[in-house]
């Protein structure tokens, strides 16, 4: 538990100085997400610690460098959690690489994303000056949102220092039924069921078996799986574990893995199969020798964006930026890191 | 800056994009549009315009970056903050005229709509489906999906459910640039910076809404209400904090004080307990067997925080009798004053008590009456500051009173605007709030979108030079920081 901050502060300020690039580092778990940079490593997995948690509040505010396992161990203590359930791609992985990141597990369906549940943010800009936005409380609209900004912006923004972050309680049961589902079949009834009041916080297609995670009392989940069908699984926790850590066998390793966001209702993608499934068919994942340019063109063909995940390096990771988008962008940029030294590059090969 | 072009001038341009009865310059057209919820603050804009398309809202924007007119955009008008309060040089740009409902997309649950489609005509929309749009202000039969894009808009139901920007797919924003941004989709997220989260709340300073998707929910299963009465607010507050922390998440949870209690039982007779000094009114939904257990859980858990009654709504009816009062509570208060001035802080619920008594404190010193009717569950305050604007310097007095709530809002670690937005009211308190590194910050988004500060100028962000001559800003030496940097 260390407050690192001005040591941190004052080596981007020296960075800024002299122009020297810099590459965020947490626990170096995601550090192959987005595209691969070369610049000097920023360390900032010291910089730990919870700083406020009051269970009543449904809200914590942690240092970033604080173990993402070390939280969801505390808040768990008191029948909480993080409702976006991120992946850690290994046990050091800290609070702020995921907010970095942005990214959200199974539960993103009912619990929200990483921005949906962000407060505040405090971070160290590329000027070396420590600025605060957001704050602790739910509804907040004093000055842009620039806490939701941080969300999955790659650290390229800012050093996030700490941030509060929205809890919601842990549900009181949960329960996976399994069935034999074609994709097609899979899409439609998996949309038709969000389309209703039941309480489904997870889904999975594996390209033959569709999980479906229930909640609530015993007698809501057996009215539920009355309604749905399907096989009940022993330990499904471990099975939402290896879908959102991705040792799940369908995310091949070795293979570029494709991660497609497309309206959850769209049709099988006209890619080689097979295909895993998550949010209701919103997020699509594919492990394909396919070229770049044929998986993006079908992504947008659908309404959607596909971004390499895994793979070896190319230069355009994520969708493409619309030449509009990307002067928004880099002005942001150039607002928040004037110097251009924070994980340049990191996002999009121009800033 | 250009000359100013004459109104002739400003005339004949926006007569050669738009309908004859779309350009309105009259005194007697602008008088409407003079202020919004926001009644303290007045001023005529030079034109205002109904577009009907977004052709012509395009054509219109681009009149106004050639004229270097200032744009304030309006969806109806129920701002609290003078969000869309006219700008004295500038063009009124109305949407009223874009109110139609697109789409309604059952299978992704989507509802895609013009800016100035009412909140509420999305959920009758979507009701054949069984969907609806979350969000809900108190304003909702007539604020518009644009208007609370702009401010971020709560309600009711928001610590369930969320607030506008959990709610919002997709925005194509127009900027002053011309450029038309299409953010978000029916997928979830986006590659690049989360740019649809900060167009919500941004009061219309970073681009003109042309279209949104909202999100749309299936109906929940049931709803059961309840009445909790206390005799002391410090244990409704303890009791708010209480149902949270034991894990059960209303659908919403507000409370009303012995003055609202009062107020309202004379204005609509609800059958509030008249005597006690607050009472929460708690909706909770869910699953039949799931509901009603959560129902006694609650139930006991007032019980053991001194509640001396706990009345549950038996049907739909008597709900929507408990609700009534609450839904009435502002006009209700309003029938007791001339004027009434409503804040709009939030703060971490722990401190709900302590700020309670205090603002009853601050009634007494500034000889203002003050209503407390809010979301409790999420610490949202909204006191009501009571005044006769006809009264030498009541005004003022309730001003300076509303300030001090803010201040002490930020003091306890919460924020001085919950969901009304800042607009041309808070500005003073932004500078507490924010040191001038952070309101750099805020300038330089700004001009990220609008380059040339065109629109909604003077709103949601204060000058450096506000903050100093309000004195909450730390000057050095009589020197502001950057004092190079442009503001707006």
């Amino acid at each position: 538990m260390t407050d690192s901050r001005e040591t941190i502060a004052a080596q981007v300020r020296d960075a800024a100085e002299h122009k020297t690039a810099l590459q965020l580092q947490g626990g170096n778990t995601k550090a192959w997400y987005g595209r691969s940079i070369q610049a000097t490593p920023l360390c900032l997995a010291g910089h730990s610690g919870i700083v406020e948690y009051e269970p009543s509040e449904l809200y914590i505010t942690a240092r970033c460098g604080t173990p993402l396992s070390m939280i969801e161990q505390v808040i768990s203590g008191e029948n909480q959690m993080l409702p976006f359930e991120p992946p850690h791609f290994g046990a050091p992985a800290t609070l702020g690489g995921a907010v970095a990141a942005g990214l959200a597990g199974p539960r993103r369906i009912s619990g929200g994303g990483v921005r949906d549940c962000m407060l505040g943010a405090e971070i160290i800009n590329g000027k070396g000056e420590y600025l605060r936005f957001g704050g602790r409380v739910m509804k907040n609209v004093a000055g842009y949102d620039a806490s939701r900004l941080m969300c999955g912006s790659l650290g390229t923004l800012g050093v996030l220092m700490s941030v509060t972050l929205r809890l919601l309680p842990q549900p009181q049961r949960e329960q996976t039924v399994v069935m034999a589902e074609t994709p097609a079949d899979a899409i439609h009834k998996m949309n038709a069921w969000a389309g209703t009041p039941m309480p489904i916080t997870a889904t999975f297609h594996d390209g033959e078996n569709l999980h479906v995670r229930l909640t609530g009392s015993s007698s809501t989940i057996e009215k539920c799986q009355n309604e749905i069908g399907g096989d009940r699984i022993e330990q499904s926790e471990h099975f939402w574990d290896r879908v959102r850590e991705q040792t799940h066998e369908m995310f091949v390793p070795g293979v570029p893995l494709w991660r497609i966001r497309v309206p959850p209702s769209t049709r099988p993608l006209d890619l080689p199969e097979p295909c895993a499934m998550e949010w209701n068919g919103a997020l699509r994942w594919y492990a394909t020798q396919a070229e770049a340019s044929t998986v993006r063109a079908i992504a947008r063909e659908a309404g959607g964006q596909a971004c390499q995940f895994r793979g070896p390096p190319i230069d355009q990771v994520f969708h493409p930026l619309p030449p509009a988008l990307l002067k928004i962008h880099e002005r942001l940029k150039h607002a928040f890191d004037p110097a251009g030294i924070l994980n340049p590059g990191k996002m999009y090969v121009q800033f | 800056m250009k000359m100013q072009a004459s109104l002739s001038e400003l005339t004949k341009r926006f007569h050669q994009v738009l309908p004859e009865d779309a350009v309105l310059v009259k005194h007697e057209q602008l008088a409407p549009y003079e202020c919004d919820g926001l009644t303290a603050y007045r001023q005529l804009p030079r034109v205002a315009l109904l577009p009907a398309t977004r052709e012509q809202i395009l054509a219109a924007v681009t009149v106004c970056r050639e004229l270097e007119l200032p744009i304030v955009a309006r969806g109806a008008g129920t701002s609290l903050s003078g969000g869309a309060l006219p700008h004295p040089e500038g063009v009124l740009l109305n949407f009223a005229r874009l109110n139609r409902v697109l789409e309604i997309d059952p299978e992704n649950r989507t509802a895609t709509v013009e800016p100035g489609v009412r909140n509420l005509a999305i959920s009758e929309a979507a009701r054949p489906y069984g969907l609806y749009y979350a969000p809900d202000p108190s304003s909702q039969i007539a604020c518009t999906i644009g208007g609370n894009i702009a401010e971020n808009s709560g309600g009711i139901h928001c610590l369930k459910y969320g607030l506008t920007v959990h709610n919002i797919q997709a925005l194509e924003v127009l900027t002053t640039d011309g450029e038309i941004l299409e953010l978000g989709g029916k997928h979830l997220e986006s590659s690049g910076f989360d740019l649809l989260a900060l167009m919500n709340g941004s009061e219309g300073m970073l681009g003109v809404v042309l279209q949104a998707t909202v999100k749309l929910l299936p109906r929940p299963h049931d709803r059961k209400v309840l009445l909790a009465a206390f005799s002391h607010v410090r244990d409704a507050g303890n009791a708010v904090a209480a149902v949270i922390s034991h894990g059960i998440l209303p659908a919403g949870l507000e409370m009303m004080d012995h003055f609202t209690i009062q107020a309202t039982e004379q204005y609509c007779s609800p059958g509030y307990p008249k005597e006690a000094a607050a009472i929460l009114i708690c909706e909770l939904d869910g699953y039949e067997e799931e509901l009603a257990d959560q129902m006694e859980r609650t139930r006991q858990l007032l019980k053991q925080h001194q509640a001396t009654e706990v009345r549950l709504a038996n049907d739909e009816q008597e709900a929507e009798l408990l609700w009534r009062g609450r839904k009435a509570a502002f006009p209700a208060l309003g029938n007791l004053s001339p004027d009434y001035y409503c804040m709009d802080g939030t703060i971490p619920r722990k401190h709900l008590a302590e700020v309670l008594e205090e603002i009853y404190a601050l009634s007494g010193k500034f000889g203002l009456r003050v209503a407390n009717v809010f979301h409790a569950g999420d610490g949202n305050l909204h006191p009501l500051i009571l005044y006769d604007a006809n009264e030498e310097g009541q005004l003022e007095r309730a001003e300076e009173f509303g300030s001090e709530i803010l201040q002490l809002c930020v003091r306890m670690g919460g924020t001085i605007t919950g969901e009304h937005g800042v607009g041309v009211e808070k500005l003073d308190q932004m500078c507490v709030q924010f040191n001038p590194e952070e309101l750099q910050t805020f300038y330089a988004i700004k001009s990220a979108f609008d380059e040339h500060g065109l629109l909604n100028p003077g709103k949601a962000v204060p000058t450096l030079h506000r903050c100093a001559e309000f004195g909450a800003m730390h000057v050095h030496k009589g020197k502001l920081p950057h004092a190079h940097l442009p503001r707006f």
